[in-house]
């Protein structure tokens, strides 16, 4: 690492300013033992563009992993919600299914049709996925494993997350199909106005902790507690808002009009096939994953474990869970939560999706923005 | 028949007794003649064309026929082509029937009562289609099944398609204009044309291949950004002449035919069908086989309402909820398989008597199944009815009024969501729907809640229909006895049934042939696609799954 600081993206971690008890393990000792170990016959820029080809691999792997992971556990889960089994065919209890199905998509022909913007056609999917590996890449995993943290971070999540809708207006509109146009218009005016109760959201707690860095906010609950319990009811209300949002965010059910199969077939994406309709798959379960794990990290305390005052021993206990299982667990319990959401409630419309958001979780969030302001000056939170 | 014929015959026939033995005599010398008109017979008045239109309007406006049940094309050869009219008054419940016919085959032209009735719009595109009778003052003068280069008149009798129409290789054209043709005082003809789409219009194929239209159904929608300003209906992707080949078919094998109209009222299109030819043969089934059909017909309908909830769920995006309704239609599926072997296709009744008698297993199943689906209906209250999002969805979305349903002819759960009393099981009882007791589920509201709603509530109707039959099967014969070769005697003849949808009849013409002269079914499913354009303007094209979804067509029967 130069001596300067630290860099804006690279292995942060080692730099947390404020001391904590070091009863969690730390994974910047492993990141410090590696700058170290690549230093001591590197020269420093080329440990450092080393580390950078080590974690875009590991970030990539990890894509893919948690792509198939999800998957398999929506087809399960919506299974158990239906009186179904779900895949039981390829490998046992179908997990091999989802493999196959990658290997089919893989092998599929990506066919490119006459009268298209065939440039902008091919770019659209990637547009999409970079957004999504960008935002995935800023989840905290665990403490000192962090791959984007800056003191912006929030705020740097917030502005990756919009490319996404840039590719879908762009595959919509290069399609050359009206059912695709549709589908894109519904997708932009959906998520950028979604965008704004998930910022509200995020603002209200950033109001109670003070950093937009996902480190610090994470080090914060693991101090002080949760960040839901200690900004109790504004905090809750933020949570509930944030997850209705970013459920929109994700395009996916009751608010997955954009794809809408039984009006629009496949919205957006009709046109597209082999993997460049695996890309809007992969990241429409990676944008799930993140917007889980987004919640988890700021309202339910990351990797932080969950400590009860005054049970000490309890804590203790809780401590000896990695804070990595920690934080994948509290991100699939959010994941199942807005899977029952999907599996649950119909569709709603157009305008429906939009009167929501305008005339009722923007105002609400603002409220909830006012009231964490109020809690915190009057120093009301825990 | 005339009516004169039926008068001379009517005479003798003062007890019932000697109608028979005089129709056994009578047959075998001169086909054709029955001892006394039949229970289904239609009193026909004729009308010459330029009669017509006045004798319409009066009926019309002066008695109040607002109901166009049922309008064919006939080719009768020599009296010419022509047109019989159903009509109804839905106030005082008296039915009448019209023909009319002119002998120009060249350019055969007929006045048009789509100003009157609006579902005859479809209906004379229908009769224009088969048998090239052209209707002044029509606004919308196209085919409506074939194809629009289709060359001939294939129901006309002296038509050969094949010769004509060669496989062609090349897309469907779709027209872009109409015509409407004008009768001038001195006979000429002034023709119009109506452009269907303006220039610049925003127009979205929503089908032939889409999740929501189910089946092969093609609208073209006009939108402006998300709301539809027009909606026009191609159909006849899956067109198969069923009406013409049973011209060609014996009576027992136009019955397979009728089980691949609607495949959801299947057990109620094959009964309709049954009972228009035993009552014009004066055949009387025994009161088991009517036990049994009443409960055939009414699982039927359970079978199809729970299929119409399930694909309004999955249209609406609720797959759980779709899932469920399949899961308990499946067991109706179960009984239908052991009695009848088949589970869509069920090939059950036959003329006088059912294929089989019911299965050993059939009562318990039966009884089993009804405690079972009436604690499931809550289940469907508790996943998606009672659901917020579907009532914002659906209440007061694509709102029908009663006028409307019954101008378009839109029987059944659509027309009674309105407030019509259309129930062909109350207004004309057949089998052994007068033995028992249950409700005409009415609703006002019209909306599509309000047609989610009435099937619900017919299910459970349903239920108890069968409930108080299942246990009072009275013993008899299955089949009745027939003769090897089954002949109807000359007429026309009309019956209909109360089918999963609305009213499915069956209008019967026969020479006294083995096999129909012109057997014609009164669809369920065209009305309710002829008012998807009513119902959908102005609304979203979300709303266009959400109305098509609740007013519950099913495509083979409207293209048949």
């Amino acid at each position: 690492m130069p001596a300067a600081g630290r860099p804006p993206i690279g292995l942060a971690g080692q730099h947390l300013h404020i001391s904590f008890k070091k009863k969690m393990f730390d994974f910047s000792v492993v990141t410090t033992w590696l700058h170290g170990l690549l230093c001591s016959f590197l020269p420093e820029w080329a440990a450092i563009l080393t580390e950078s080809v080590l974690v875009a691999l590991v970030i990539i792997t990890l894509y893919a992993v948690f792509a198939i992971v999800l998957i398999y556990m929506e087809r399960k889960v919506c299974a158990a919600f239906q009186c179904r089994l779900g895949p039981m065919r390829v490998g046992k209890w179908g997990l091999l299914q989802v493999f196959s199905d990658v290997f089919k998509m893989l092998t599929k022909e990506i066919i490119s049709m006459r009268n298209t913007d065939l440039f902008l056609h091919n770019l659209a999917p990637f547009l999409v996925v970079t957004a999504s590996m960008l935002t995935f890449a800023c989840l905290p995993w665990n403490a000192g494993a962090q791959i984007i943290d800056f003191n912006v971070g929030v705020f740097f999540f917030l502005a990756v997350s919009s490319i996404g809708v840039v590719g879908i207006l762009l595959a919509g509109w290069s399609s050359n199909n009206k059912y695709s146009l549709i589908g894109a218009m519904r997708s932009g005016a959906q998520i950028i106005s979604y965008e704004l109760s998930i910022g509200m959201a995020m603002l209200t707690m950033i109001c109670l902790t003070g950093t937009m860095s996902f480190s610090e906010i994470c080090q914060q609950q693991y101090d002080e507690g949760w960040n839901i319990f200690r900004g109790h009811l504004p905090a809750l209300m933020a949570f509930v808002i944030y997850l209705v949002a970013g459920n929109a965010e994700c395009n996916r059910g009751p608010f997955d009009l954009p794809e809408c199969e039984s009006e629009l077939t496949a919205g957006y994406h009709t046109e597209y096939s082999g993997m460049h309709f695996g890309y809007y798959y992969l990241a429409e379960y990676l944008n799930l994953f993140i917007c889980a794990g987004m919640a988890a990290t700021i309202f339910l305390g990351g990797w932080a474990p969950l400590h009860v005052y005054g049970l000490d021993g309890l804590n203790g206990v809780m401590d000896l869970i990695p804070g990595a299982v920690w934080f994948v667990g509290k991100t699939f319990f959010i994941v199942f939560l807005l899977m029952w959401l999907r599996w649950t409630f119909p569709r709603l419309r157009i305008d429906q999706i939009l009167s929501l958001e305008w005339k009722y979780l923007v105002p609400i969030s603002m409220v909830t923005l006012v009231i964490m302001a109020l809690c915190v000056s009057f120093n009301l939170t825990f | 028949m005339t009516q004169e014929q039926e008068k001379t015959v009517a005479a003798p026939s003062a007890q019932e007794g000697t109608v028979k033995t005089a129709a056994k005599v009578a047959r075998p010398a001169a086909p054709a003649v029955p001892a006394a008109p039949a229970e289904n017979a239609c009193d026909l008045k004729t009308f010459a064309p330029a009669e017509l239109r006045r004798e319409m309007e009066r009926l019309r406006r002066e008695e109040k026929m607002d109901f166009l049940e049922c309008l064919t094309g006939m080719d009768w050869q020599e009296e010419g082509l022509g047109v019989i009219y159903h009509l109804e008054s839905t106030e005082t419940g008296k039915r009448v029937c019209l023909k009319t016919a002119t002998t120009d085959r060249e350019n055969p032209l007929l006045p048009s009562v789509s100003d009157l009735w609006d579902i005859a719009n479809i209906y004379e595109r229908e009769v224009f289609d088969f048998y090239g009778i052209k209707f002044t003052g029509h606004p919308d003068m196209r085919r409506i099944f074939m194809r629009e280069d289709w060359v001939g008149y294939p129901f006309r009798k002296d038509d050969d398609p094949e010769k004509q129409n060669p496989l062609r290789m090349d897309n469907e054209p779709l027209a872009d204009v109409t015509e409407t043709l004008t009768l001038n005082a001195d006979g000429s003809v002034t023709r119009r044309e109506n452009k269907i789409f303006e220039d610049g219009e925003y127009v979205v194929n929503i089908g032939p291949q889409h999740p929501s239209t189910h089946g092969v159904l093609h609208f073209r929608v006009s939108l402006d950004g998300e709301t539809i300003k027009k909606i026009d209906p191609v159909l006849g992707y899956i067109h198969r002449g069923i009406e013409k080949m049973n011209e060609s078919l014996t009576y027992p094998q136009t019955l397979a035919l009728t089980d691949r109209l609607d495949y959801l009222g299947a057990m109620q299109n094959r009964h309709a069908l049954c009972m228009c030819i035993e009552k014009a043969m004066g055949v009387e089934v025994s009161p088991r086989v009517q036990y049994i059909r009443t409960i055939m017909d009414e699982l039927q309908r359970i079978d199809s309402h729970l299929l119409f909830f399930s694909c309004l769920c999955q249209d609406l995006g609720a797959t759980t909820a779709f899932l469920y309704g399949f899961r308990d239609r499946e067991k109706i599926l179960d009984i239908f398989e052991e009695t009848c072997g088949g589970r869509l296709i069920l090939n059950y009744n036959t003329i006088g008597g059912v294929m089989a008698d019911i299965h050993p297993n059939f009562r318990k199943r039966v009884k089993e199944f009804i405690p079972y689906m009436r604690k499931n209906i809550e289940e469907y209250f508790d996943i998606f009815i009672g659901n917020v999002i579907f009532h914002n969805r659906a209440e007061g979305v694509g709102v029908l009024t009663k006028e409307q349903c019954i101008s378009f002819g839109c029987t059944g759960g659509t027309g009674r969501a309105s407030g019509w009393h259309n129930d062909v099981r109350k207004r004309m009882p057949y089998a052994a729907y007068d033995k028992v007791e249950f409700k005409e589920i009415v609703r006002t509201e019209g909306d599509s809640f309000a047609r989610l709603m009435i099937r619900m509530d017919e299910i459970r109707e349903s239920l108890s229909i069968i409930e108080q039959l299942i246990d009072n099967i009275p013993e008899g014969n299955y089949q009745e006895k027939m003769k090897p070769v089954i002949k109807v005697p000359a007429g026309t003849y009309y019956s209909a049934v109360e089918g999963s949808r609305g009213e499915f009849g069956v209008l019967l013409e026969s020479k006294g042939d083995k096999s129909p002269y012109r057997l014609h079914y009164r669809a369920t499913g065209l009305p309710l696609v002829a008012v998807m354009d009513t119902a959908c303007r102005g609304n979203m094209l979300a709303d266009l799954i959400t109305i098509g979804g609740t007013v519950d067509y099913v495509v083979p029967d409207i293209d048949r």
